[in-house]
């Protein structure tokens, strides 16, 4: 179990959303971060004879804090483990139609895209709001369709297929996708797992076959240990975080190919994201994933392929140590150094 | 090595991009219950406004064959013969009176009930049975209510509002004793509609009045009440049109005499309250195999009559909520989906 | 003294008067209830509960009430209402049972079918049909419904096969359940549909995006979602038939006849009388007592099964909320 699910388990449910009380002088268990006593003795500014007695203000939970990026090295695997190429975008462009009102250049959200996505890979997708990577994120699903008078243009190879040939529905039993903001049905937890499982099939399965598959899913997704005692809970009483992992659990049921996440941390605190870019982490062997991601910081710690966006163009593509360490295009640098966006 | 892209203007730009959609899910793939489900929902929605477009052209087409200008405007009369026997402003007359007493009475109650139940409503219980029995009262039929008016106005208490018969039987049987029911009937559209806009009004509204040192009830006077207008006109109209769609009150509590006879011996006003009339509604009835006449004509034409108040009173509601969303930015529960 | 009448109330008094008012439905309900029992009493005292079951023909019985004056003699109070009370039950099962489907489905195709010019029209037209006065939905049914069943649908050999029993005139149950039906119908739909368009498209794009084809997602997802407010719609159609005087008087037949099942087909056309259209049928009939009494005490059990009903559709929609809560 990493640090992180542990973490996750650490706080006592009545300690959830308390304020931090002040309790009377206390030692306070020692924690790794923190500097050794004798330090604040040593180097405090007004000599070693006057100093203040130390008061601590004891939590009754320690702050956790992000770990800062050298600690996260270890997470990420070596380069060259990627598998088979999963989706290929050719020169793929989507519009939402009506008047051009950029002028000239039209009213298209993406331009001509080109990308590969392998499985065993992370493809981040980074770039200011309005940059076109969630409409791109959305076109490999076809969920662009939902909008009416969205066009595409390009070609999108799903395992060699043409996407656009493929039936919507069998698109999206290999093609999955986690939102923003968790949805998950107003139906327990196991009818949420198992609902693709359940509507996808053209025969009824029943509900000894769904089991194990429903508990796999959980499993992969992290969450299984902290609902196992009752499945038939309400999903909507879930925390945020647990909301977000049971949309996961859903849309890994089925054993898709390819995972689509866009910005699924973004609603989420720190402790559940880690949680959740933990996950990530373990799904990429089975799968491929594209995240797209508004977090800088979270691009870094997950992504082995980055692709720069701006204005719906692919400015830069490639590993995440080139885009990050040395982007060639000037935007890209700027935007990795936090000039904008 | 990572790639630069540049980014020039490709031919699908300029030509327009390519198909809108890919190929859907083709319904061999669905099961028996969707294809039924798609079927039976499609033959249901193509029902209903088959029905819909029967009803309104048959009445549309029947009304104007019927109605005719000294119709509206004539009185009724008493006569063996359809021709002589008048038109049905008495009955028009009658249905705007007992509109404009029932109103009278149930919007400041509708209000005032509304306004405690948002700004105050301690203690908790109370609200929750005053919200009740507002609940109750809508979902009574209208024939029990007509029932409940008659035992209240048999009173001997309120005899005032009625004919006392002699031998010391109160009738029960005026536009006093329907317009106060006919209040009951009103009350709950406008109750809920107040409400429902009291509880959308942000309280930050509310809070830059007590910050600047207002009591509540100048607040509400001052603030809400006004933030509040469409809301009370919205509730009006509603209870409005459930109004002059009551028949059995009418025939209950008003009689079905032909015209508007005040009681005898009184002040003109007080006298017409105190007297006997009739409306649209039982006037369609009266006149209905159902009734004593059988003049479908004139029945025909007092219902598209009826029709056209209603349509009236419902655009007057679309008009409301579509200004009121434009203006405040708040979807009202009327609105719907449209 | 300009400032007194410049300032209002001080919050206490406006709250209570406020309060005051706002008791005055509580007020009504209460002053309803003693009113319309005490009215009935006299069923009661001289029936005890049996006036719900059958016995005798209900027509002598309430002719013999429509006679009786001031102080009538205690065999004038004899009541069995069943013959009613069945025919009410009748009428807004077979009502409701046809007009529930049909709305859903309806408001299915409206918000999730239909295209985007057809729902607009079709909205504001059921909408208005939602406000039709029933008086006009009676007149319609007597006028045009009721010859067309006499002239074109009742066989001669239905006829002669209750000629003894009763007379079929046309007006009867069908009818009735037919315009009663359409008469609900726009009001569930418009409900229907209201809560249809509150569904989050979250939960929409979530079932898409699991690969469920539209119809299914329909199914397992909106309408579960808005199953409370189907309930609800349902349980107002049906307080709403339950009480409809009008029509029931102008297109049912006016009998006090139960109709039978055994009768086959011809059930279906058989005349027959409601609990509210009992009451509008006679209520120029309250100054006789006993008379006054019945129709009271039919009134009482409308009002109760008013309130049941309201009831039921709570204790109906409460397992529901289990797993509609956001947290």
């Amino acid at each position: 179990m990493s640090e992180f699910q542990q973490l996750s388990q650490a706080p006592p449910p009545s300690t959830r959303g308390t304020r931090p009380r002040a309790h009377t002088l206390r030692a306070h268990t020692p924690h790794a971060d923190d500097p050794p006593e004798h330090a604040t003795l040593s180097t405090s500014p007004f000599g070693t004879d006057h100093v203040p007695p130390v008061r601590t203000i004891v939590l009754d939970r320690p702050p956790e804090p992000v770990r800062p990026p050298e600690q996260r090295e270890a997470l990420r695997p070596v380069a060259g483990a990627a598998g088979p190429e999963r989706l290929r975008l050719e020169d793929v462009s989507v519009s939402y139609g009506g008047a051009s009102t950029l002028g000239r250049r039209g009213a298209n959200a993406v331009r001509s895209v080109s990308l590969s996505i392998h499985q065993g890979e992370v493809l981040a997708l980074i770039g200011p709001s309005g940059c076109g990577k969630t409409t791109l994120l959305r076109t490999l699903n076809r969920l662009t369709e939902l909008t009416p008078g969205a066009r595409r243009g390009g070609q999108i190879l799903l395992d060699g297929e043409d996407v656009h040939d493929l039936e919507d529905t069998a698109l999206r039993a290999r093609v999955a996708m986690v939102f923003q903001q968790p949805n998950p049905f107003p139906m327990s937890i196991f009818d949420n797992v198992a609902f693709a499982l359940r509507e996808q099939s053209r025969r009824r399965p029943r509900r000894p076959e769904l089991e194990p598959l429903v508990v796999d899913a959980l499993r992969r997704a992290g969450l299984y240990d902290e609902v196992a005692d009752d499945l038939h809970r309400p999903a909507l009483r879930l925390s945020g975080g647990q909301q977000q992992r049971l949309c996961i659990a859903r849309a890994i049921a089925p054993r898709p190919e390819v995972l689509l996440m866009d910005e699924p941390c973004s609603a989420l605190d720190p402790i559940s994201t880690g949680v959740i870019e933990e996950l990530i982490h373990e799904l990429r062997r089975d799968l491929a994933v594209v995240i797209v991601t508004h977090n800088l910081a979270q691009a870094r710690r997950v992504a082995d392929k980055v692709a720069f966006m701006y204005l719906g163009d692919l400015v830069e593509y490639g590993t995440a140590d080139q885009v990050f360490e040395e982007p060639r295009a000037p935007r890209t640098r700027d935007y990795v150094r936090g000039a904008f966006g | 090595m990572s790639t630069l892209v540049s980014h020039p203007i490709s031919a699908a730009d300029r030509s327009g991009i390519g198909p809108r959609r890919g190929r859907g899910s083709s319904m061999r793939t669905w099961r028996w219950s969707d294809r039924l489900l798609l079927l039976a929902a499609w033959a249901a929605g193509l029902t209903l406004c088959a029905i819909a477009a029967a009803i309104v052209l048959y009445m549309g087409y029947r009304g104007i064959q019927y109605l005719s200008p000294e119709l509206i405007f004539s009185r009724p009369q008493a006569s063996l013969t359809q021709a002589g026997s008048g038109g049905f402003l008495d009955p028009l007359l009658g249905t705007m009176l007992l509109t404009v007493i029932g109103v009278a009475i149930a919007a400041p109650l509708a209000i005032c009930s509304a306004l405690w139940i948002v700004e105050y409503g301690r203690p908790n219980w109370l609200a929750r049975v005053v919200e009740s029995g507002i609940e109750i009262v809508a979902g009574t039929p209208d024939i029990v209510i007509a029932f409940f008016g008659l035992a209240i106005f048999q009173l001997h208490l309120l005899s005032f509002a009625s004919e006392t018969a002699e031998g010391g039987g109160v009738t029960g049987r005026s536009f006093l004793a329907a317009g106060a029911m006919m209040s009951l009937i009103a009350l709950p559209p406008i109750f809920v509609t107040v409400r429902d806009g009291l509880q959308t009004v942000p309280s930050h509204m509310r809070e830059a009045a007590f910050a600047l040192g207002k009591t509540r009830i100048a607040t509400i006077r001052r603030v809400l009440l006004p933030g509040v207008r469409s809301n009370i006109a919205t509730g009006v109209t509603l209870g409005v049109s459930r109004i002059i769609a009551d028949t059995a009150i009418v025939i209950v509590l008003l009689g079905s005499t032909l015209r508007i006879s005040p009681q005898p011996g009184g002040a003109p006003v007080l006298g017409v309250l105190k007297g006997l009339g009739s409306t649209l509604t039982s006037y369609i009835y009266e006149n209905s195999p159902a009734g004593e006449g059988g003049a479908p004509q004139k029945a025909y034409a007092a219902a598209f009559v009826l029709m056209l108040f209603v349509l009236a009173l419902n655009l007057v509601v679309e008009r409301i909520s579509r200004a009121q969303a434009r203006s405040s930015g708040f979807v009202t529960a009327v609105e719907g989906i449209v | 003294m300009l400032s007194r009448l410049r300032n209002p109330w001080p919050d206490h008094r406006a709250e209570r008067m406020l309060g005051a008012v706002a008791l005055f439905a509580c007020l009504c309900v209460l002053a309803m209830i003693a009113l319309v029992a005490q009215r009935a009493w006299p069923i009661f005292a001289h029936n005890g509960l049996s006036w719900l079951g059958s016995g005798g023909s209900l027509k002598a019985q309430i002719e013999t009430m429509l006679a009786t004056s001031a102080h009538p003699p205690a065999s004038a109070f004899y009541f069995r209402a069943w013959p009613i009370i069945y025919g009410t039950l009748l009428i807004t099962a077979l009502a409701v049972l046809l007009a529930l489907p049909l709305s859903v489905l309806s408001a299915v195709f409206i918000v999730e079918l239909a295209p985007l010019r057809m729902r607009r029209v079709t909205v504001r037209v059921v909408r208005l049909l939602a406000s039709v006065p029933s008086v006009v939905w009676g007149l319609i049914g007597i006028l045009v419904l009721v010859p067309f069943f006499d002239n074109h649908i009742i066989s001669p050999s239905e006829r002669t096969s209750v000629e003894g029993t009763v007379q079929l005139t046309g007006a009867g149950l069908a009818p009735a359940v037919l315009v009663l039906a359409v008469m609900i119908t726009p009001i569930m739909v418009a409900l229907t549909c209201d809560a249809l368009g509150a569904v989050p498209p979250a939960w929409r794009e979530g079932a898409a995006a699991l690969g469920v084809n539209r119809m299914r997602a329909i199914r397992a997802v909106t309408l579960r979602a808005v199953r409370p407010a189907i309930v609800a719609a349902t349980v107002l159609a049906t307080a709403r038939a339950l009480g409809e005087a009008i029509v029931i008087s102008m297109v049912s037949g006016s009998n006090f006849f139960a109709p039978r099942p055994s009768d086959g087909l011809t059930f279906l056309f058989e005349p027959l009388r409601s609990l509210a259209s009992t009451i509008v049928d006679y209520h120029e009939g309250t100054s006789a007592p006993a008379l006054s009494a019945a129709l009271y005490a039919c009134a009482l059990l409308l009002l109760f099964s008013a309130f049941a009903l309201s009831v039921g559709g709570y204790l109906i929609k409460l397992p529901m909320r289990k797993y509609q809560t956001r947290g």
